[in-house]
Parts: structure tokens; C-alpha cells; sequence
């Protein structure tokens, strides 16, 4: 509803363009997306031809994209993957958790704190050296050989330890690069208003640290969700160990291919959504530089 | 009994010896003016009253308090001195209103209703209230200046000290953070400031310290500091503060 009375709306200032100069740029933002098609169908083509034009492609075709294999795998297969899906979800708790921690540890600076910094520095060093398979073999085959009481032996479990213990290291460091690369006058700011250091890391620090470091955040998830298949090696039947039953009972190997385009489907949105961050971030900086 | 009280401080960066022996009072309602050359210590001399600095030798008392004693609980010292930076430290992940209520709320205890209704007083009072919800990269740097100010403001603090506030500021914003000090002199603050703003210095100082060699050189009314200094040092220092006004 309007009325005469109300001030006339401000028409919102548009850029001026003169008209010669926007027509040439649509003609020419047409021609590119046209170039960019006709090139992709090309090389698309091409390479397809080459492929299925080899002479060995009938046999490729057979052995590693069968439909009717995959189709004939994909019920086991996909609910082993669940089991690849559930050690992420567990493992990637615990990380995001545990790595704060070590992160927060190794940057305590008051002289009683030094064991804590000792034994987190450590911790970290160890960790990130040491191969995430053999991680996974020590404790997998370690732990349970050691007969404790009351320690489970199973090794969906110790997988997925060896996987937190594992990526904690990783995670931990991504952290404290967040935390250090706040600038130390925002600090100075906030315990000038009285803060405790406590405080102030948890409400000024922290929250522009994890900020700041989310896409290397994200990447080290993405590789964590590849990583829950070296599980396999314990034995339990997630999706490349099923993949793997499936191929050698029939020597058909499209269940690796169905296995690994699981992988795919479930990082890709993940990865996408980095990239985007990423360019957001990047945005952002130049934006404030000007 | 002044309200601040600094005695023979001494602070070193390494070897950079940078406070000698520095004394200085301020009294209740008292507005200070710090004036010296770049690097003679006026920020680290603001820093310790603050207690963002500890320093070597020395004592400052606030209010009797006194702040460099191992003993002392420095988070409440703080919460009673405000400090103001050159680069504002505004906290970018939070809107303004975010920015002026956290100390009241984390430190004093303040429930988020009234803090807001306090906050929101305050940016009122300085021109800020529309811009309450914004984050300070939406702002000017005026702008961000007052908003660092208020923040400082909403702890009730016994004291400001402003350091260099406009120096990062382009020039015609000079003024609106200009006008926020005049007024919080109106009120009675008591104001410790460095700053290269001489004019201003001249208007608003009830008393204006030269630093020099990690001391206080030489004091006094601003009308006598800055037309009949007495020491060589304080008036090569003007002369050239001078020059460089002439040449700007
Ligand atoms: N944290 C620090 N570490 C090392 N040197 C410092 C530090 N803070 C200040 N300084 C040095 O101390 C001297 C005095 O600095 P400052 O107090 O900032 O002077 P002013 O504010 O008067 O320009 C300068 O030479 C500066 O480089
Ligand atoms: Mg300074």
C-alpha cells in the first residue's frame, strides 16, 4: 500500500554502461559460453572414441564396467559403505574435539603448563610422522594380541582409533596455524576489557581462528572419508573389503569401480563446498585489502 | 592522592631500553596529553597502566591499586582502566553491538538485555544507534574509532587512555572521534591520550608531558609547554612538529 504522502522511493543506482559498450560484452559473453561447449563436446568425443575404439576395450568393458555386476554388487556394497560412513561420522567427532585440545595445549604458555605443551608437542610430532596405515596395523593387531581384560578386540574400533589418533596430529596443527594467525592485538583488546585469557581465546580467538582455517578443515575430512577404507585391513567388511569378496569370487572387478565412485559421490559435494569457501575467503581479503 | 600514580618505571624491550625512570600523576578529572617522537614510549607507557605490559622496575598505582604488584588480579584492574588503540582492535566476527556488550556481559556479569539496552544508550550518545547491528568492516574508520571507544566506554572505566587514536584515520574523520574526547572531558573523565593532534592537545590538555629519553622531560599547562618550552629537546621536537605541518 502506498500514499501520496510517502516520500518517493530512491531508484537504486545502477552502473552505467554506455549501450554500445554492453552489447559488445553479451555478444561476446555468448560467444564464449558457445567456444567452451563445442570444445568440451569435442575433447569429450574424442577421447571416448579412442577409448572404445582400442582393441582391448571389449575385455576392459567386461571386466571392470559391467552393469549387470554392478548392479548385482551394489546392495552389499552399499551397505558396507554405511559402515565407511558411520567410522567418519565417529572418527571426525572425536577429531574436531580432541584436536582443539592438543592445539589449545600446545599453546599454553604459563610455565606449570609446560608437560601439557611437552606431551601435546610430542604427540603431535609422533603422530604426523608415522604412516596412518601402520597406526592402523599396530593397534588393529597390537592391541588385541595383547589379551587385555576388558579391552574390546574389535577392529572396526581400533581402526577407528588408529584413524582419530591419527588425524588428531594433522587436525591439531591446522588448528593452532588458526590460532596463530590471529593477529596478537585482538587479544590485547580483549583482555584490556578485563577478559580472562580463558575468555579470550574462547570468545575472540577461537571463533576467528576455525573461521579462518575451515577449508583446510574440510580438506583434511575429505581425506579421512578416502582413509576409513584402510580399515579394511583388520578384516571388518566395509565397502573395499566386499568390493573385494565380490571381484575374486567372479574375477569381475566392477565392484571397485562401483566402491570407488561411492567414494566420489560422497566427497565431491564436500569438495565443492571447500572450493566455494575458498573463493569466498579469497573475495573477502581482497575486498578488505582495498 | 592522584587517581593514577606512576613512580620510577622502568620497562626494556631486550636491550632497547625504552622506559628510565619514568614518574607521572594523574589526577581525578584530569585530562593528560602525551606529545613525543616516535618510539619514545607512549604506547608502552599506556600499555603498562593497563597492565598489558608488566613492567622491570617501578610502580603504578590506579586508584591506589597497585598494578604491577604479582598479587593483584589484573582482570579487575583492567575492566576499571579503558584503553583505546590506533588500529581500533575492533572484533570482526561480531557486530558492534556484539563488540561493546561482551566485556559487560563475560566480565561484569551483565545479562544480555541490559548490556543491549546499555550498549545501545551509548552508541546513541555518539551517533552510532543505526549502525548497532552492522560489523565493523561495514564501517568507516570513524566510525570504527567510536565504536572501539563506546566498547571501552561500556566497562565504566575510572579512566581512558587513548593511544594515537586518530593517526590511522584519514583526515576529514579526524573530527568525529575528535568530538567524542571533548565530550567524554565534558563529563569529567580523566583521560591519559597520546597523540600528534597539537592543536587539539592545546584545546582539550589540562596538562601536556613531553617524553623524552624514557622519561617525562618536561610538564605543564599546554599554553606554557607549547609557547615557552624550556628544554632544547622539547623545542627541537615542536620545531619540527611544526615544519612538518608547514611541509604537509
Ligand atoms: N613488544 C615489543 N617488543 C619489542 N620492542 C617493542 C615492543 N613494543 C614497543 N617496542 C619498542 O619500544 C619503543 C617504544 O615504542 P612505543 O612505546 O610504541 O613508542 P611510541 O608509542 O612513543 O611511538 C620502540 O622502539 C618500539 O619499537
Ligand atoms: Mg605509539
Amino acid at each position: 500500500m502506498t500514499t501520496p504522502a510517502e516520500a518517493p522511493l530512491e531508484a537504486p543506482e545502477l552502473p552505467y554502461v554506455d549501450p554500445v559498450r554492453r552489447a559488445r560484452a553479451r555478444s561476446k559473453s555468448r560467444r564464449d559460453a558457445l567456444v567452451a561447449s563445442v570444445s568440451t563436446v569435442l575433447v569429450f568425443a574424442v577421447l571416448g572414441y579412442l577409448v572404445t575404439a582400442s582393441p582391448g576395450w571389449p575385455k576392459v568393458q567386461e571386466t571392470f564396467f559391467n552393469w549387470d555386476e554392478a548392479v548385482a554388487a551394489w546392495p552389499t556394497l552399499i551397505k558396507a559403505f554405511v559402515l565407511n560412513i558411520k567410522i567418519f561420522l565417529v572418527a571426525e567427532f572425536f577429531i574436531l574435539i580432541l584436536a582443539l585440545l592438543v592445539a589449545l595445549g600446545r599453546g599454553l604458555r604459563a610455565p606449570a603448563a609446560l608437560p601439557v605443551r611437552i606431551i601435546c608437542t610430542a604427540y603431535v610430532d609422533f603422530f604426523r610422522g608415522v604412516p596412518t596405515i601402520l597406526v592402523i596395523l599396530l593397534l588393529g593387531f597390537g592391541v588385541p594380541a595383547l589379551q587385555l581384560q576388558g579391552l574390546t578386540n574389535s577392529p572396526v574400533v581400533w581402526g577407528t582409533v588408529a584413524l582419530i589418533l591419527s588425524y588428531t596430529a594433522y587436525v591439531a596443527e591446522v588448528y593452532r596455524a588458526g590460532i596463530e594467525s590471529i593477529h596478537p592485538s585482538q587479544r590485547a583488546a580483549a583482555r584490556s576489557l578485563g577478559l580472562s585469557s580463558m575468555q579470550t581465546t574462547r570468545y575472540v580467538v577461537l571463533p576467528q581462528a576455525v573461521r579462518r582455517v575451515t577449508p583446510p578443515l574440510l580438506n583434511d575430512f575429505i581425506a579421512l572419508q578416502k582413509e576409513t577404507a584402510l580399515v579394511s585391513l583388520l578384516g571388518p567388511i566395509e565397502v573395499l573389503r566386499a568390493a573385494q569378496i565380490s571381484a575374486s569370487s567372479n574375477f569381475n572387478y566392477t565392484a571397485y569401480v562401483v566402491a570407488a565412485l561411492m567414494f566420489v559421490a560422497i566427497t565431491l559435494p564436500l569438495t565443492r563446498f571447500t572450493d566455494w569457501l575458498q573463493k569466498r575467503d579469497a573475495r573477502r581479503r581482497m575486498a578488505g585489502a582495498m | 592522592m592522584s587517581l593514577v600514580d606512576v613512580s620510577g618505571v622502568h620497562k626494556s624491550f631486550g636491550s632497547l631500553r625504552v622506559l628510565r625512570g619514568l614518574d607521572l600523576q594523574v589526577d581525578l578529572h584530569e585530562v593528560v596529553v602525551l606529545i613525543g617522537a616516535s618510539g619514545s614510549g607512549k604506547s608502552t607507557l599506556l600499555r603498562c597502566v593497563n597492565g598489558l605490559e608488566t613492567v622491570d622496575a617501578g610502580e603504578i598505582r590506579v586508584d591506589d591499586i597497585d598494578v604491577t604488584s604479582a598479587a593483584v588480579d589484573l582482570d579487575k584492574v583492567r575492566r576499571r582502566v579503558g584503553i583505546v588503540f590506533q588500529q581500533f582492535n575492533l572484533f570482526p566476527h561480531m557486530s558492534v553491538l556484539d563488540n561493546v556488550t561482551l566485556g559487560p556481559r563475560k566480565v561484569l556479569g551483565v545479562n544480555r538485555r541490559a548490556a543491549q539496552d546499555q550498549a545501545r544508550e551509548l552508541l546513541a550518545r555518539f551517533g552510532l544507534q543505526d549502525k548497532a547491528e552492522d560489523y565493523p568492516d561495514r564501517l568507516s574508520g570513524g566510525q570504527q574509532q567510536r565504536v572501539a571507544i563506546v566498547r571501552a566506554l561500556a566497562m565504566k572505566p575510572e579512566v581512558m587512555l587513548f593511544d594515537e587514536v586518530t593517526s590511522a584515520l584519514d583526515p576529514l574523520l579526524v573530527g568525529e572521534v575528535l568530538d567524542v574526547i571533548r565530550e567524554l572531558k565534558s563529563e569529567g573523565m580523566t583521560i591519559v591520550m597520546a597523540t600528534h593532534e597539537m592543536g587539539f592537545a592545546q584545546e582539550v590538555a589540562d596538562r601536556v608531558c613531553f617524553l623524552a629519553d624514557g622519561r617525562v622531560l618536561e610538564q605543564g599547562p599546554p599554553r606554557q609547554l607549547f609557547d615557552a618550552p624550556q628544554e632544547e629537546q622539547t623545542k627541537a621536537f615542536l620545531a619540527r612538529v611544526a615544519a612538518g605541518r608547514q611541509s604537509a
